[in-house]
C-alpha cells in the first residue's frame, strides 16, 4: 500500500465500520416496514460507498463482495425486488461479512483467507431472474387452458422422457407454431440470466467492417442498374437490399462503438497524480461518458486527450492560493464533456483556471519566431490562441516536468486533424479555457459530394463541405481578381476561389466562357474556400480505400473509392488542395490556423499601389502589379481606329480607354501630353488615360471595399487621402467586353 | 526442380519480359481506368478488381520506351507486392515458361532501363528479360507529380 495513501485509509475504516452500525438499524427497521424506500436507498448508498472505495483502494474481495450486495439492493431500490425475510438474512450475512472483512484489514492490512463466494453466489440467486416454465409461457400467451396443461402434466408423469409440449400437442391442446413461439419466448428469458456479452476478436469486427464496405460498394452498383431497370420485382428486391444493408451497416458500426468513458476512466487517476505532485486542487467532472465511438478514432485521440487534460491541470488551474486571492475556490474544476451533434462527436475540454492572455501569446509567439512582431500586432485575440497549436510553442512560465515543454499541442492538433477532425480553444483571461475537439463517428464510411471536372469524377468528404454556390449569366461577373486570384464575395466576406480543372492540371478548355460556375464552399482548417467545378452531382456513401504506395505522394487525393457504376473516383484531400493551389501558404500558416478571411493572404499584405488623378478631384489607384508600363503620348499620336483611340505603340497598336469618360462621363480638356498607364495580359495591352500620375506607396489595403460603383472597386484611405480604387478588369471589359476573353484563348 | 523457375511472359513494345510466376496474381484483359491527375506519366490509372482498388503501371512509360498505339489496348498483369496489388499494364500476354537457373546471365551494359531488369535469360528462339518487379513499381515513380 502507499504510505500516502495511509491516512485515506484509515477514514475509509472508521467510516464504514459505522455505516455498517447504522445499516443493522436500518435492516431491523425494514423488516417491520418493507416499503420505506428511503431506508433501502440509504442502506443502498452505504454498500455502494464501501464498494467504490474498497477498489480504489486495492481491496478486491471487500469490493466483490459489497458488489453483489449493492446489486441486490439496487433491485430494492427500483422495484423489481420486493424484500422477504430470506432476502433479508443474505444481506444481513454480507453486512456481516464486510464487518469481518474490515475487522481482519485494520488488524492485518490485508483481506484474509475467508471465503465469500458462498454468501456472493446467494446474492446473485436473490437476483438472478427466473425462467418461466414452457407451461407458464404457453398460459400467459393464451395459447392453452390451464386446466389442458393440468392434465398434460399428469400424463407427463406416467411418461417422463416426452416433453410437455409434444404431449400438448399431440392432444391437440394447441397449435405447434405456438410451441415454436413459446420456445422463443423462453429463450428469450433465459438470455437474461446468462451473460448477454460476448468477446469478440477485433480483427473479426474490422474484417466484418470492410466486408460491410464492400456491400455498400455492391448495393450501390445494384441500385445504379435498378433504376435503369423496369422489372417490379428487381426494383422492389434492390429496395429491399438497401434497406437491408443499411441496416446491417448500421449495426456492424455499433459492434465497433465504444464509449469515450474508456478512455476516460484513466483520467481521474492522472489528474489526482497530477494535481498532488503541483501542489494543486482539481475537481474532474465528466459528462457524457456513454457517448460512443468508433474504436479506431478512440485508439487515435487517446493521447491528444491525455495531453490536453494533463496540459489543463499543469497550465490552466491555478495553484490554491493563487486562485483564493482571485476570488475562486480553491478546488479548480475541469469538465470534460462529450456530445452527439450532425453526425459528429464533439469533445470539449474546459477548465475555470486563469486563461489565456492572448497578449502574453503574441509576445511569446515573436520570441520565439513563430510571428513577426508586425504580423502579432495584426493578429486578433482569437487568431492568437490558436498559435499554442504551432510547432515549438510553450506557455508556461517555468517548464515543468509534467507537461514537457509544451511541444504537445502542436501534436494535437496534427493527430485530431489526421482522423478529419478540428480543434479550437476559446480562453478568457481569468476565466479559464475551453478546447474543442471535434471528429467524426467513423472513418471507414462516410458520407461525400461528388463532383466532376474535365469529365472526371471526385469525391469531396461532406465534412469539409460548407455549402454550394451557383452563379449564371449576369452573377458570374461577381468573380473578381484581386492580384490575379480569383475571389468570390461570399455575403461580404472575401472567398478565395480554387478551379479544381487548374488544380488538378487539366487542360483548360470549354471552361474559358462558362454560363454558369459552381463553387463548392469548403472548410479547410480554418480557412474557407471555393472549389469551382464543372458539375455537382450527388451526395453519397462512400468507403474510403486507400491508395497505394505509389501514390502515396500525392497530397490532393485522401483515397480512393469505387462508384455505383463500378468504377473508381478518387476522394479529394481539401487540406491539400488548398495547400496545392495556396489557399493555405504554408505548412507553418497552416498550424496557426488564420482566420479565413487572411485566406487572401494578398489582400491583407502591404502591396504597391500607384496612385494618379483622373480630373482634380479624383484621386485613385491601382495595384502596382497590373501596370506593366507608364508612358507619355504626344496628343498629335493620338489616332482613330474603328471608333476607338490609339496610338502607335512597340510596333502594335493601342488600345485607350479614357478614364475620364468611364468614371464620370465627362471629357477632358485637349491641351498636353496624354499620360497613360499601359496594362497587358498575355501579349495584349491597352492603355489608360489619366490625367496625371501622383505616386507609388506601399500601403495595406484593406479587405473590405465600399461604395462600389462602375469601374471603382470602392474606396481606401491611402497615403492619408480617401482613394477610389479602379476597377481595371470592369473598367477593360466596359469598352472591349471580349478582351479577357480573347487572352485566356489567346 | 529446384534450379528451373518458372516465369509468365509479355511483351511491351515488342520486348520480351518475364515476371516470376509466383509473383502474378492474375492476368486480365484491359479494364476501365479512373486516371489519376497530377501523377505522373507511368501511372496510368486506378482498376476496380473486384471491389480492390488497383494503381496501374504503363510498362512502357516505366520502361522509356514510346507509347502503344491508341487503337491497342494493354492487357494487365496483376503483380502482388509487400503493399497489396498492382497492375503492370502490357501490350501482349506469352506463354509461361519454364526456365533453367544455368541459362540465366547478368543484364548486358547497354540495355535500356537496365535497372530494372534483373537478369536475361537465353531460350531457344529469344531472350527473356527479367523484369525486377519490386524496382519496376517503385522509387522513381512514387509521388512525383508532373505538373509541378
Amino acid at each position: 500500500m502507499v504510505a500516502g495513501d495511509e491516512e485515506i485509509f484509515r477514514e475509509f475504516l472508521v467510516e464504514s465500520t459505522e455505516g455498517l452500525d447504522q445499516l443493522d438499524r436500518d435492516f431491523v427497521a425494514l423488516e417491520s416496514n418493507p416499503g420505506a424506500s428511503e431506508r433501502i436507498g440509504a442502506i443502498f448508498r452505504a454498500i455502494h460507498s464501501i464498494k467504490g472505495t474498497s477498489g480504489f483502494l486495492g481491496l478486491p474481495k471487500l469490493e466483490g463482495l459489497a458488489h453483489a450486495g449493492e446489486n441486490v439492493l439496487s433491485k430494492l431500490r427500483d422495484g423489481d425486488l420486493s424484500l422477504t425475510p430470506a432476502i433479508t438474512s443474505t444481506l444481513l450475512s454480507m453486512v456481516d461479512g464486510v464487518r469481518r472483512l474490515l475487522k481482519c484489514v485494520e488488524a492485518t492490512s490485508n483481506e484474509g483467507n475467508e471465503d465469500f463466494s458462498q454468501i456472493i453466489a446467494e446474492l446473485a440467486k436473490v437476483t438472478a431472474p427466473q425462467v418461466p416454465q414452457i407451461g407458464q409461457v404457453l398460459i400467459s400467451a393464451g395459447a392453452v387452458e390451464p386446466k389442458e396443461l393440468e392434465s398434460a402434466l399428469e400424463q407427463q408423469k406416467s411418461e417422463p422422457n416426452r416433453k410437455i409440449g409434444d404431449i400438448l400437442v399431440a392432444r391437440g391442446s394447441v397449435k405447434p407454431q405456438a410451441i415454436v413461439e413459446a420456445l422463443h419466448a423462453q429463450v428469450e428469458a433465459r438470455a437474461g440470466i446468462s451473460d448477454t456479452t460476448i468477446r469478440v476478436d477485433v480483427g473479426l469486427l474490422d474484417k466484418l467492417m470492410n466486408l460491410v464496405g464492400e456491400l455498400v460498394l455492391a448495393r450501390n452498383q445494384i441500385l445504379q442498374l435498378a433504376s435503369q431497370s423496369k422489372e417490379p420485382s428487381f426494383l422492389g428486391t434492390s429496395q429491399r437490399l438497401n434497406l437491408l444493408t443499411t441496416e446491417l451497416q448500421e449495426g456492424v458500426m455499433k459492434t465497433r462503438m465504444q464509449p469515450i468513458g474508456n478512455v476516460w476512466s484513466k483520467f481521474p487517476r492522472v489528474v489526482r497524480d497530477l494535481a498532488m505532485t503541483l501542489g494543486k486542487q482539481v475537481r474532474l467532472e465528466m459528462i457524457g461518458e456513454e457517448t460512443d465511438l468508433d474504436r479506431t478514432i478512440i485508439e487515435a485521440i487517446k493521447d491528444p486527450l491525455t495531453h490536453i487534460v494533463r496540459n489543463s491541470v499543469d497550465h490552466g488551474i491555478e495553484a490554491p492560493e493563487v486562485r483564493l486571492s482571485h476570488g475562486k475556490a480553491a478546488t479548480g474544476r475541469l469538465l470534460l464533456r462529450a456530445y452527439h451533434e450532425g453526425g459528429q462527436v464533439n469533445i470539449e475540454i474546459s477548465d475555470d483556471g486563469g486563461g489565456i492572455d492572448p497578449e502574453k501569446i503574441r509576445q511569446k509567439g515573436i520570441a520565439r519566431g513563430l510571428i513577426t512582431a508586425e504580423r502579432a500586432a495584426r493578429m486578433g485575440d482569437r487568431e492568437s490562441l490558436n498559435l499554442i497549436f504551432a510547432p515549438g510553442f510553450s506557455t508556461a512560465e517555468k517548464v515543468t516536468s509534467v507537461s514537457g515543454r509544451g511541444v504537445g499541442m502542436d501534436v494535437v492538433k496534427t493527430n485530431v486533424e489526421k482522423i478529419g477532425g478540428t480543434v479550437d480553444v476559446q480562453s478568457k483571461a481569468g476565466h479559464g479555457t475551453t478546447l474543442k475537439i471535434k471528429i467524426p463517428l467513423t472513418l471507414a464510411i462516410i458520407p461525400a459530394l461528388v463532383v466532376t471536372s474535365h469529365t472526371e469524377r471526385f469525391a469531396i468528404p461532406q465534412v469539409n463541405l460548407l455549402e454550394l454556390v451557383r452563379l449564371e449569366g449576369e452573377q458570374l461577373r461577381a468573380i473578381e481578381h484581386i492580384h490575379g486570384a480569383p475571389v468570390y464575395r461570399l455575403r461580404g466576406s472575401i472567398l478565395p476561389l480554387v478551379y479544381l480543372n487548374r488544380t488538378l492540371g487539366f487542360p483548360e478548355s470549354e471552361s474559358s466562357d462558362p454560363k454558369a460556375v459552381n463553387i463548392v464552399v469548403l472548410q479547410a482548417d480554418d480557412r474557407q474556400f471555393g472549389l469551382v467545378v464543372d458539375g455537382v452531382s450527388d451526395t453519397e456513401e462512400i468507403v474510403v480505400k486507400p491508395l497505394g504506395k505509389e501514390l502515396k505522394g500525392l497530397s490532393a487525393f485522401a483515397g480512393a473509392t469505387i462508384m455505383g457504376d463500378g468504377k473508381v473516383a478518387l476522394i479529394l484531400d481539401v487540406l491539400g488542395i488548398a495547400q496545392r493551389a495556396n489557399v493555405i501558404s504554408e505548412v507553418r500558416d497552416r498550424n496557426m490556423g488564420e482566420d479565413a478571411k487572411k485566406a487572401s493572404a494578398v489582400e491583407e499584405e502591404k502591396r504597391a499601389v500607384l496612385l494618379f488623378r483622373v480630373r482634380e478631384e479624383g484621386r485613385m489607384a491601382i495595384p502596382l502589379s497590373m501596370v506593366a508600363r507608364l508612358e507619355e503620348f504626344p496628343r498629335e499620336r493620338l489616332e482613330r481606329a474603328s471608333g476607338r483611340h490609339v496610338v502607335q505603340y512597340r510596333g502594335k497598336i493601342l488600345p485607350l480607354i479614357d478614364l475620364c469618360k468611364v468614371i464620370d462621363g465627362g471629357s477632358r480638356d485637349e491641351h498636353g501630353p496624354l499620360q497613360v498607364v499601359v496594362y497587358s495580359e498575355q501579349g495584349r495591352s491597352v492603355g489608360l488615360v489619366v490625367d496625371r500620375i501622383l505616386d507609388i506607396v506601399e500601403e495595406t489595403i484593406p479587405a473590405e471595399h465600399r461604395e462600389a460603383r462602375d469601374g471603382v472597386l470602392g474606396s481606401a484611405v491611402i497615403a492619408g487621402k480617401v482613394t477610389d480604387l479602379l476597377d481595371v478588369h470592369g473598367v477593360i471589359r466596359s469598352t472591349d467586353p471580349h478582351f479577357f476573353e480573347r487572352t485566356t484563348a489567346a | 526442380m529446384s534450379d528451373a523457375k518458372q516465369y509468365c511472359t509479355f511483351f511491351v513494345a515488342d520486348r520480351f519480359f518475364g515476371v516470376d510466376v509466383t509473383r502474378v496474381q492474375e492476368v486480365i484483359r484491359y479494364q476501365e481506368m479512373t486516371r489519376v491527375p497530377l501523377a505522373s506519366s507511368v501511372i496510368s490509372g486506378l482498376i476496380n478488381l473486384r471491389g480492390q482498388i488497383v494503381t496501374a503501371l504503363d510498362m512502357r512509360a516505366r520502361l522509356g520506351l514510346p507509347p502503344r498505339p491508341a487503337d491497342q489496348l494493354p492487357m494487365n498483369v496483376v503483380v502482388r507486392t509487400a503493399d497489396g496489388a498492382v497492375s503492370l499494364l502490357v501490350d501482349e500476354i506469352g506463354d509461361v515458361v519454364e526456365v533453367q537457373d544455368s541459362s540465366r546471365e547478368g543484364v548486358p551494359e547497354t540495355l535500356t532501363a537496365r535497372e530494372l531488369i534483373a537478369g536475361v535469360c537465353k531460350l531457344k528462339d529469344r531472350l527473356l528479360l527479367v523484369l525486377d518487379t519490386e524496382r519496376a513499381i517503385a522509387d522513381p515513380i512514387a509521388g512525383q507529380p508532373l505538373a509541378g
